[in-house]
Parts: C-alpha cells; structure tokens; sequence
C-alpha cells in the first residue's frame, strides 16, 4: 500500500496525542500528578495539538476536504466514520478537563472523572483508528488481531515518553511514569515483534488461481496487463520501493522505537538527574516518535493487497 | 446510508456474466465502457497525461492470463469491472454514505456530490474495481450503465451495459443473477460459473464462466480423424491411378 505522508504523519502524531492524554486523565485519576498550571498549558497543548495537527493533516489526503463533516455520518457501518465521531467527542472532556487544570488548578474530584472520560474515549479513537486497517480483509498484513493492540501499545509508548519528558521539565519527576514508560516500551515491543513474525509467517489464501478461478487449469500467470501505463490501483496499491529494505527498517525502527527509549530510560532512572536527565528523556521521546514514523511507514509499505494479484503478484 | 440492504430471497440482482471461454480479449468492451461512461452518471473519466506518460480513470479493464504449462496451457482474456456484490465492504467503510447499493437492483454505486475522496472503499475492494479520479477528487466505479440499462430514450436491445452490446463475441451477458430462471443465471448453472476469491466473503454478483476444455485432437472438433488423400494436383487421372496403385 502506498505509504501517504499524511496518514503516516495523521496515525503517528495523533497516536501519542492520544497517549498523552490518556495518560494525563489517568493519573490525575489515580492522584499521581499535582494539578501545576503550566506543566497542564504544556501536557495539553502537546496532547491537543498533536491530536489536532494530525487530524488536520488528514484532512489534507481527502479530495473533497470541505466535504469532511459528512464523515461522521455513518457510524453504524464504517470504522473511519467512528474514529471521526470519537475523535470529535474525546474533545468535550478532554476540553473540559484541560481547562480546569489550566485555568483553575484542579484535576481531582470530579474534574478527574472528565479525566478519565478523557481516557476512555482517547483509548477507543486509537482502536477505530486500528480498526480501519484491521477491517480491511483484501490486506493480509492489516486484517489481524496485531493491528488494534499495536496501535494502543504505540500510542502508549510516545504518550508516556512524552510525558515523562514534560514532568521532567517541570521537576515533577516522580518514578511511576518511568515504569509506566519502560512496560509501554517493552509491550510494544513484544506486540510489534509479534506483529512482524505473524506476517512473516501466515500466507494469504487469496492467489493469482483463486483471484482467476483458473487454478484448474494450473499456475495463473499474467501475460498482458490491461495497459502499458501504471494505474491509479498500482500506484495506491502496489507500492514496492521499500521491500528491498524491509530487514534494515525494521531493525531501525525497533532500535529508535523501543531500544533506545527503554535504554535512555533507565539511564535517567539510575544514573542522570538534573538537566542530563531532562536530555535523556526528551531524546527517548523523540527517539521513539522517529521510530514509530518508520514503522507506520513500514506498516504501509508491508502491506500487500490482493488487487495486485490481477497485476503479476505470486502472493499477498 | 452504508449500511447493507435487506436482500430477501428472489430480490433482483442485476449483474454480467462473463465467458472466459469466448473472449478473445479485444478490448472492444473496456473502450466502449470508457467511451459510454465519460460521458455518463460518473463523467469525466478523467485521464493524465493523455498524448505523454498517459493513466486514467477506467472501469473495465482486460488481463490475459496464462494458465497452466506446456501444451495444455491455455490463454485466457479476462475482463475486470465492479461485480456488484452482496457483501461489499466498499460501502460499509464509507465513512459520508456516498457509496451505497441500490436496494431495488444491488448496483452499488458513489455519489459523487458527497464522495469527500478518501480512497477507503478503494482499499476495500479486493478486486480493484474502483479507480479515484484525482482531478475531481472523487471516487469512480462501474454503474452497470445505470443511464442505459433504465433509459427508455434508447431502443430496447440497447438496454443493457455498453460492455456488453459492444462485445463482439458474445462473451458478455446481462441480466438478473437473483431469478433463478433467468438466461443469465441458467448460463451459470450449465457452465459452472463461478465467484472470484470467494473466500474473502464478499459474494460477488458478476460470475465468470470457464474456459471450455482444450480441444486439440483433430477430431474433438468434429472434423474427420485423418484426412483422405487427396487426387494429384489438376485431376490428371494418370497420376491418380499412379497414386492408388503406389497407395496399395
């Protein structure tokens, strides 16, 4: 599939938005976090911004942008639809909850339970997002139960590094978002390298014989394709610059993604304070973001669809 | 709305079969398709580039395969339009219900007034029938010639999809797949027509009829065996009688 810079950019940016925010609703929740005013104007200008930024640049791959509230419609059928609508309503708590941090100071009571609305509602818009690759049965690499729990885990991953970054910042260190951060890392790593060996591994049952039904004749080779020229399906999806790569780019996005995060983590846990650790924590953080922008490239690139079965593919 | 419609049992189904034994791959029907439909429901289809490095919307295409290896391999033309089916999750994922199948007929077709041209459907057709068109940022399909198939401006024999009065072999053939006594779907059943990539669940309405076996002995065609010998060249009955004699 063709990796669009938008969507990448859309899946990434609004993933650890999403984090963040959960996060931040969570441990208010849970008291973990002193409602400090500026360290709120931070967390959420970089959670909603993300989330906002991401959600604008999706915007941008459409052909009919101005069109785009008629997304929310049809809920009832479309995961895409759902995601819109998810995404629209995580802004009333997470709004609400904002700005009774920011403006007044409070994140407990009842302004936390805005908080974990907040959550629960980041949470779902990260699975819809998943689940319009993992509804997709043409695409063998998305159509699996990976997809949905490699979202979360990646959206967790950059959301708690980020968050550990700003309470950083904010000398509001304290040491259960370091182990929140290095079981993000550590379960998404699991889930991504899980997700690896599963496409690695499975086959798809479609073939050129059964996309044909000529199998009973024996092997289906194409002769001709349609036309000389390439199509819109074939530059959408037949994407394979990236194939040739895929060893290395994993091995770049797993070490950005999850080795160096989980080291420079426990470097600041054990060894750093101060300003060095401050460092080591932005550079986790956006070490991480680096490493998840190459695996949702990967992501795409990997994915195989079967309408290029009618175009010469032995296999999707 | 993307939801599915109700399909009770004997609700019509229109939809094309395609003989896969006849089609010699001409292209006739792809050309008439881009020639009816860039002037139809979903104009313009849109092409770049035309006279250069030319791609364009189409939404009849024709493959030819090779199937099979050595002397009972076989050739196979294979045309590919939108099959119209039960379970089409192009509709489903669209996200504004500008994808929808008629509940009267079961074409599926996209409005292209509320088609916000996110390409999702186009991921979700397994069988690539939908092609976006990128200068009116809209998705495109087959309508099954809608503006033909119902247009009583037109002479009834040309009521039936341009790929199909177009195609010069016969190997085309329309009408309601869901009337079990229909020619269509009697052709189906007498041939074996079948479903592409059925095991994706999708229930396609279109239904390819395959190849016929390969007749290649002489006399699977009905054509004598071996042939007689023929008399000597300008029916000199000298070397004829040379000849049935040497012959003996």
């Amino acid at each position: 599939m063709h990796p669009a810079f938008s969507v990448i950019f859309f899946t990434t940016a609004s993933g650890a938005g999403y984090g963040l925010l959960a996060l931040l609703g969570a441990a208010a929740f849970a008291g973990l976090v002193p409602a400090d005013r500026l360290f709120g104007l931070a967390a959420f200008v970089l959670a909603l911004g993300l989330i906002t930024t991401g959600l604008l640049s999706s915007l941008f791959h459409l052909g009919h942008p101005e069109r785009a509230w008629r997304a929310v419609t049809q809920w009832r059928s479309s995961w895409l639809s759902r995601e819109g609508v998810l995404a629209l309503a995580t802004y009333v708590p997470a709004g609400l909850f904002a700005a009774a941090w920011v403006l007044f100071g409070v994140n407990h009571g009842p302004w936390a339970w805005l908080g974990l609305a907040a959550t629960a509602l980041a949470t779902l818009t990260v699975i819809a997002t998943g689940m319009i690759y993992a509804s997709l049965r043409p695409i063998r690499q998305w159509c699996n139960g990976w997809v949905v729990p490699n979202y979360l885990a990646l959206g967790l991953l950059t959301g708690s590094l980020w968050l550990a970054a700003l309470l950083r910042g904010f000398a509001l260190h304290a040491p259960w978002i370091d182990w929140v951060a290095l079981a993000a890392v550590t379960l998404a790593a699991i889930l991504k390298l899980g997700y690896w060996r599963f496409i690695d591994r499975s086959r798809s049952a479609s073939t050129p014989e059964s996309a044909t039904g000529l199998g009973g004749l024996g092997t289906v080779r194409l002769l001709d394709p349609p036309h000389t020229q390439e199509n819109f399906l074939q530059r959408e999806m037949g994407y394979v610059v990236a194939r040739r790569h895929v060893a290395k780019l994993r091995v770049i996005g797993a070490v950005l993604g999850f080795a160096v995060p989980a080291a420079l983590t426990l470097l600041g846990v054990s060894l750093l304070d101060g300003a060095a650790a401050l460092a080591a924590s932005l550079l986790a953080a956006l070490s991480a973001s680096v490493g998840v922008v190459v695996e949702r490239w990967l992501f795409f690139a990997e994915a195989r669809h079967s309408v290029t079965l009618y175009y010469g593919a032995r296999g999707v | 709305m993307t939801s599915l419609p109700a399909a009770p049992p004997g609700q019509k189904k229109l939809g094309l079969v395609i003989d896969l034994d006849t089609c010699v791959g001409c292209h006739a029907c792809a050309v008439n398709c881009k020639e009816w439909n860039t002037g139809g429901h979903s104009a313009p289809l849109t092409d770049h580039d035309p006279y250069g490095d030319a791609w364009g919307v189409w939404f009849n295409r024709v493959h030819s395969f090779e199937a099979g290896d050595g002397a009972a391999s076989r050739t196979v033309h294979f045309p590919k339009s939108c099959l119209h089916c039960e379970q089409p999750a192009c509709v489903e994922v669209c996200p504004t219900g500008a994808s929808y199948k008629r509940a009267d007929d079961g074409i599926v077709l996209v409005n292209a007034d509320t088609c916000i041209g996110c390409k999702l459907c186009s991921w979700a057709c397994p069988y690539g029938a939908r092609e976006y068109d990128a200068v009116d940022g809209v998705m495109k399909k087959c309508t099954l010639c809608i503006d033909r198939i119902y247009n009583d401006k037109l002479d009834e024999v040309d009521r039936v999809p341009a790929c199909v009065s177009t195609c010069p072999v016969g190997a085309r053939h329309f009408g309601d797949l869901g009337d079990a006594g229909s020619a269509v779907s009697r052709l189906v059943a007498d041939r074996g027509g079948y479903d592409l990539m059925p095991e994706l669940g999708y229930r396609p309405v279109n239904k390819y009829l395959p190849p016929r076996p390969a007749k290649t002995a002489a006399g699977a065609t009905g054509a004598p065996a071996a042939l007689e010998p023929r008399a000597a060249a300008g029916g000199n009955k000298f070397l004829a009688w040379v000849d049935r004699m040497l012959s003996r």
